[in-house]
């Protein structure tokens, strides 16, 4: 292994658990077609708004599919492409990224930076064959728990229909110790 | 045979252009005779893969690896040369990331197979013959290493003990390191990248540079770049501010835009994130006030539009050495 490009070096937020909703285990409103498929998505949800949108949602006690890990960030500026990446590397069906809506951005112009970054990342992942649902960008406000569920909801639903993440083949005769 | 520490080179998947890079250290090669035998390196000298094999295990002071590993006999060199070395070095882009050879990671080998035996315009095979690694013919089973489905670094096939990035390595950070050895200095911990800085070529970059506002890329035959100016702020991708520096700079210093072939800087694990992290924040889509969502990201991807291949010019020197290492499936 290459030890020289140490992983420890971008800093994880600590707070990587489930929204303080999680425990509103729902199955989503479609059934599924991939048999059991359910698939495994990363969530970085903004601290000042959707964060909020998610913990609305759940203090409301709405039902929505469990299968969001959320990773709390101070901005959705601050979701480096690289975090997308190791999602997907590490197994992820989907990437959410979830900012304030234009204009209420606490830093000013995070979320701007967020949704260019997001089509440019987009682009790029279409030439690595991800599809561009499993990589979504979306504005959710404090006070929009509503739309926090909608969005996980569909979001969901599409991944669950696409099925999971190819995987790479690997070449009949290559060693794999 | 003489008492001096054994140097070798390998090239596995590579141009040629590495070892071309050694020889033009100049008369430091003699500096290079005089401290070390050097006794293996295809390109240059006769000796044999039997000749290695025969030799005791770490008999080798030195290897410099360059090349990726795109086939079976690329891993097969590998490991031996892993074994018969005490220290593995990962020469050039292609071994320590694999650069150019890389890129084909965007495609399958069922893909390559056909473009480049049945599809191509040029070649005549009628009976739709590709390479296996087992065929059988009259006299009997003809075996040819086999072409995997991605092209890997060194050191995804076993422990190298140094990187030393460039495509090639530039001649004076070569020599760096061949000193350090020589004059028996410490060389960093096992797995650093050595022979290049820790940060971006933009570090070492003399241009000048200001706010970074950019409204439309353009590619190197649109413009002639302003010579003082920094060249991305001209809407020219350079991918100075994504790549290791060690090099001088070199590239902008002639006006063309560096396209990253010291790979990304100390910490990034990600050379084409790294990119688009950084673009994404200096794009131009105007005002802003009171646009809505749809719009944004519209106005967004007019600008992204005048990059037509994101993943060929972001990592063309570092696909397989990234988080996902080409296409998936
Ligand atoms: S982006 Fe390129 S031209 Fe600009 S400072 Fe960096 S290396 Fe120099
Ligand atoms: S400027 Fe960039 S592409 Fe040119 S030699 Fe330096 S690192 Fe390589
Ligand atoms: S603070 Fe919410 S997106 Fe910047």
């Amino acid at each position: 292994m290459k030890n020289q490009k140490p992983e420890t070096k971008r800093k994880k937020p600590e707070d990587k658990k489930r929204s303080a909703s999680g425990g509103a285990k729902s199955k989503s409103s479609k059934p599924a077609v991939n048999g059991d498929f359910e698939p495994k998505i990363v969530g970085f949800l903004c601290n000042w708004c959707s964060y909020a949108g998610a913990d609305k949602a759940g203090t409301s006690q709405v039902k929505y599919p469990p299968n969001v890990n959320v990773v709390k960030v101070m901005c959705s500026g601050r979701v480096d492409p690289q975090f997308v990446m190791k999602a997907f590397e590490k197994g992820a069906d989907g990437v959410i990224i979830l900012a304030c809506h234009p204009g209420d951005c606490h830093y000013k112009e995070g979320n701007y930076k967020a949704a260019q970054r997001h089509r440019m990342l987009l682009k790029l992942l279409g030439q690595f064959g991800i599809e561009k649902e499993r990589c979504r960008f979306d504005y959710v406000s404090a006070g929009e728990g509503d739309k926090f569920v909608k969005v996980i909801k569909d979001t969901v639903d599409t991944i669950r229909e696409m099925g999971p993440m190819k995987k790479t083949k690997k070449s009949t005769s290559e060693r794999t110790e | 045979m003489s008492g001096k520490p054994k140097l070798s080179m390998y090239w596995a998947t590579a141009c040629g252009g590495c070892e071309i890079s050694l020889v033009n250290i100049h008369e430091k090669v003699l500096d290079v005779d005089a401290n070390f035998e050097f006794m293996f390196c295809p390109c240059l000298l006769d000796t044999k893969k039997k000749d290695i094999e025969a030799m005791p295990d770490k008999g080798i002071a030195i290897t410099l690896f360059n090349g990726a590993i795109r086939t079976e006999e690329n891993e097969e060199m590998a490991r031996l040369l892993r074994k018969k070395s005490r220290v593995l070095i990962a020469y050039g882009s292609c071994s320590y990331e694999g650069c150019i050879p890389g890129l084909s990671n965007l495609h399958s080998r069922e893909d390559h197979f056909k473009t480049i035996y049945l599809d191509n315009p040029t070649v005549d095979n009628p009976s739709g013959v590709v390479p296996t690694p087992e065929t059988a013919v009259p006299e009997g089973t003809l075996r040819i290493p086999s072409f995997y489905e991605r092209v890997k670094t060194l050191s995804d096939v076993v422990d190298a003990d140094y990187f030393i990035p460039g495509c090639p390595p530039e001649p004076h950070q070569v020599w760096n390191v061949i000193e350090a050895v020589v004059q028996g200095r410490q060389l960093p911990p096992a797995g650093s990248v050595i022979g290049a800085g820790a940060s971006a070529v933009c570090e070492e970059c003399e241009r000048k540079k200001e706010d970074k506002k950019i409204k439309k890329f353009y590619r190197t035959y649109e413009m002639i770049p302003d010579r003082e100016k920094c060249l991305l702020e001209q809407g020219i991708v350079c991918m100075g501010i994504a790549t290791r520096s060690g090099c001088g700079a070199l590239c902008p210093k002639v006006n063309m835009p560096c396209t990253g072939c010291y790979g990304p800087p100390e910490g990034v694990l990600d050379q084409g994130a790294k990119m688009i992290a950084a673009l994404g924040s200096i794009i131009d889509i105007g005002d802003v006030k009171g646009l809505s969502e749809e719009e944004i990201a519209k106005r967004a991807d007019a600008v992204i539009s005048s990059i037509p291949d994101p993943a060929g010019t972001f990592y063309k020197y570092s696909l397989p050495g990234s988080i996902l290492k080409g296409r998936i499936s």
